[in-house]
């Protein structure tokens, strides 16, 4: 210790202290831009606003039979269909074990508040699975060769449960989270 | 040449008083004035002036143009209307910033290309191409941040095309999507991001251009032999006069051309969807990019298997950032001694064949990918009638006159439960999706090829110098204008 002191008289420096004071002051300046980082990067996610719009209500009871309508949730689209029963019966008929995304009708839907399932409302996300297109439906007079949806972007088939059946789609169209609020009313949710 | 020693000389008591604390006007003699420059340029050397003008003319436009222009998915399509109807000479300034993106694009295309032919890319100019790379990546970003701001159908469905290309990449994709649009899908808060990062993205280009010059001025510009500077006497001539007036000339026309766009055909580049507000509930028919994409567009959509556990989406995302990447380590890729393709009679085939690529794979993104290349060749529809017999799928095609007859027939006599549905399909054919490949192939050969071509090629002999190059020139043309009898 005096040894030290005796020398930084002569050289007036002293290292250990002079590194001390470069990486604090590093440290520090690092801690200060990092912090501002997380600023500026987590200001792009989604806002609280946008966030609490993500819910909505929905009353199947006006879509006609064979028909569609189409909502918005925060900006996404999402089709509820009223399926005929031959078209039930096609997304039945199907052979599972043949699909690219195998999953039967009934996996598809989920339960009213009696737990019994209603095969007449398809609710699936409108979004192509490829990359992103808003497929056509039975209410733009076209439903591909499955019966279901036609993505005009990249000719992705969908059949009559929303399934993938050919073209560059990888997966079925989703099924957003939803819950039968009565018999009429829907609750769909991103 | 930095190396190059300064001849100015201030003259006046205010030049010797600025030349002593800043030196700004002997930075611009002996940049813009006195740089020695090769006596041979042609005019495909040109188009680094036409770009820097192109650059100043969007930056001018655009920064009117926001002052006009309103950022929210309420107001953005009726502002850009009013900017076309109401706003003073708003329709110019407007036509002169969409036409000029296009004119930007094909005058970069042209300057890389003659870039890619001349060698400018080996040493000792590795740096001022990856700059050259690097100012191209932000045009790219620059133009298609752009082209959401008018807030029609393209631009609406264009971006989320691509911006779901980010939903394609493992474990974060997701999260990183909803981050770039800030919530589930493409809404204000997007639109308003887009507009402020187009306004920054010009600027940063500015700063890039001045380090690419920067880089061009350490070893001097390339030229068509290739050979470099010797003899600075012999082989160089002043920048001023006579690449500003080269490069002035070449200028006029290009602006005659940019202007026979803005005043004659102000849309022929653009999309009619885009005269259509954005709305998420309706896909356009086709989605394609601004023209200058396309290339790029037709990579991403040819890549349509899956190859081990990455699936074809993801593929055709990483080939199309390939497709760019590639062009970043190019140097390093070139093995030939020789710059110029004037000397190098294989590689410059494969350079003229890999233009062609690239107009074809622009014709490609154009299609759809399911479209025959060749309309005559795709044969007439067959009916295919698809059942379900005892739980399994089947199939019965039909052709002829009496097809849909025989298919009717046919369905009539399926048992219950059958559920048969008809369906015309397109017989088989060579279709854009199968070219896009096989473009997409011969585009990444073309670098793999100068790799080999490199190492195995015999060049022709370089000229000496430039300068004797020049005079062999001369001498030729002068021996064959001799005039006939």
């Amino acid at each position: 210790m005096t040894d030290q002191t005796a020398h930084s008289h002569d050289d007036a420096v002293d290292e250990d202290r002079r590194n001390f004071i470069h990486i604090a002051t590093g440290a520090v300046a690092f801690g200060g831009l990092a912090a501002f980082a997380i600023a500026a990067v987590d200001q792009w996610n989604p806002a609280a606003d946008t966030r609490a719009a993500s819910s909505l209500d929905v009353d199947i009871s006006k879509v006609p039979l064979g028909g569609e309508i189409r909502v918005l949730i925060g900006g996404k689209p999402f089709f509820v269909r009223h399926r005929t029963p031959a078209e039930i019966a096609a997304a039945d008929a199907v052979n599972v074990a043949s699909l690219r995304d195998p999953e039967t009708d009934d996996e598809r839907l989920r339960p009213m508040a009696d737990g019994k399932l209603n095969p007449a409302i398809l609710i699936t996300s409108g979004a192509c699975t490829h990359l992103g297109c808003v497929p056509v439906g039975p209410t733009q007079g076209n439903v591909g060769a499955y019966g279901g949806w036609y993505c005009p972007c990249h000719g992705s088939q969908y059949d009559t449960s929303g399934r993938i059946r050919s073209g560059p789609a990888p997966t079925n169209l989703p099924i957003p989270n939803y819950k039968y609020v009565s018999d009429t009313v829907v609750n769909i949710s991103l | 040449m930095s190396g190059h020693e300064s001849s100015y000389t201030p003259n006046s008591g205010f030049e010797k008083w600025l030349d002593k604390r800043l030196p700004l006007i002997r930075f611009a003699n002996d940049t813009a004035i006195t740089f020695p420059t090769p006596k041979n340029l042609n005019y495909w050397y040109t188009f680094g002036g036409i770009l820097a003008i192109c650059l100043v003319i969007q930056i001018l436009t655009g920064i009117i143009l926001s002052m006009h222009y309103e950022a929210s998915v309420d107001g953005a399509f009726a502002s850009v209307e009013r900017i076309m109807r109401d706003v003073p000479y708003g329709w110019l300034l407007r036509y002169i910033h969409s036409n000029g993106a296009s004119m930007f694009f094909f005058a970069v295309y042209i300057h890389m290309f003659r870039g890619l032919y001349y060698g400018s890319y080996k040493a000792p100019r590795e740096v001022l191409w990856i700059l050259g790379c690097v100012i191209f990546l932000l045009m790219i970003a620059t133009a298609f941040l752009g082209y959401m701001l008018p807030w029609g159908q393209m631009s609406y469905h264009g971006a989320n095309v691509i911006t779901s290309l980010f939903g394609a990449i493992p474990l974060v994709g997701e999260s990183l999507q909803t981050w770039i649009l800030g919530g589930p899908s493409i809404g204000n808060q997007t639109l308003q991001r887009f507009f402020s990062l187009h306004y920054l993205l010009p600027f940063m280009i500015a700063a890039v251009v001045i380090l690419h010059i920067w880089a061009l001025h350490v070893p001097g510009n390339n030229n068509p032999t290739g050979v470099e500077v010797q003899d600075v006497e012999k082989d160089t001539v002043p920048f001023h006069p006579y690449y500003t007036i080269k490069d002035g000339f070449a200028i006029v026309l290009f602006l005659i051309l940019f202007a026979a766009f803005v005043f004659y055909a102000p849309n022929a580049l653009g999309h009619a969807d885009q005269a259509i507000e954005a709305n998420p509930l309706v896909t356009p028919a086709h989605i394609v990019p601004e023209w200058y994409m396309l290339p790029f567009y037709a990579i991403l959509r040819a890549i349509t298997f899956d190859l081990g556990p990455i699936p074809a989406k993801l593929l055709g995302v990483i080939f199309m950032f390939a497709a760019i990447a590639i062009l970043f380590v190019l140097p390093w890729l070139d093995t030939s001694k020789v710059k110029s393709m004037r000397y190098r009679p294989v590689a410059r085939q494969f350079f003229f064949g890999f233009v062609i690529v690239c107009v074809l794979l622009g014709w490609c993104g154009a299609k759809a990918p399911d479209a025959p290349v060749i309309p005559a060749l795709q044969g007439e529809k067959i009916l295919v009638v698809n059942y379900s017999e005892n739980g399994q799928e089947a199939t019965s095609e039909y052709k002829g006159d009496e097809a849909y007859h025989d298919a009717q027939r046919f369905m009539a006599s399926l048992p219950e439960g059958a559920s048969p549905s008809l369906a015309a399909v397109a017989p088989p054919t060579f279709q854009f999706s199968q070219l896009s490949l096989i473009l997409t192939i011969c585009y990444f050969g073309y670098f793999f090829m100068l790799f080999f071509i490199g190492l195995t090629e015999k060049p022709k002999e370089l000229p000496e110098s430039i300068h004797k190059s020049v005079l062999k020139r001369h001498k030729a043309s002068s021996a064959t204008a001799v005039p006939a009898e």
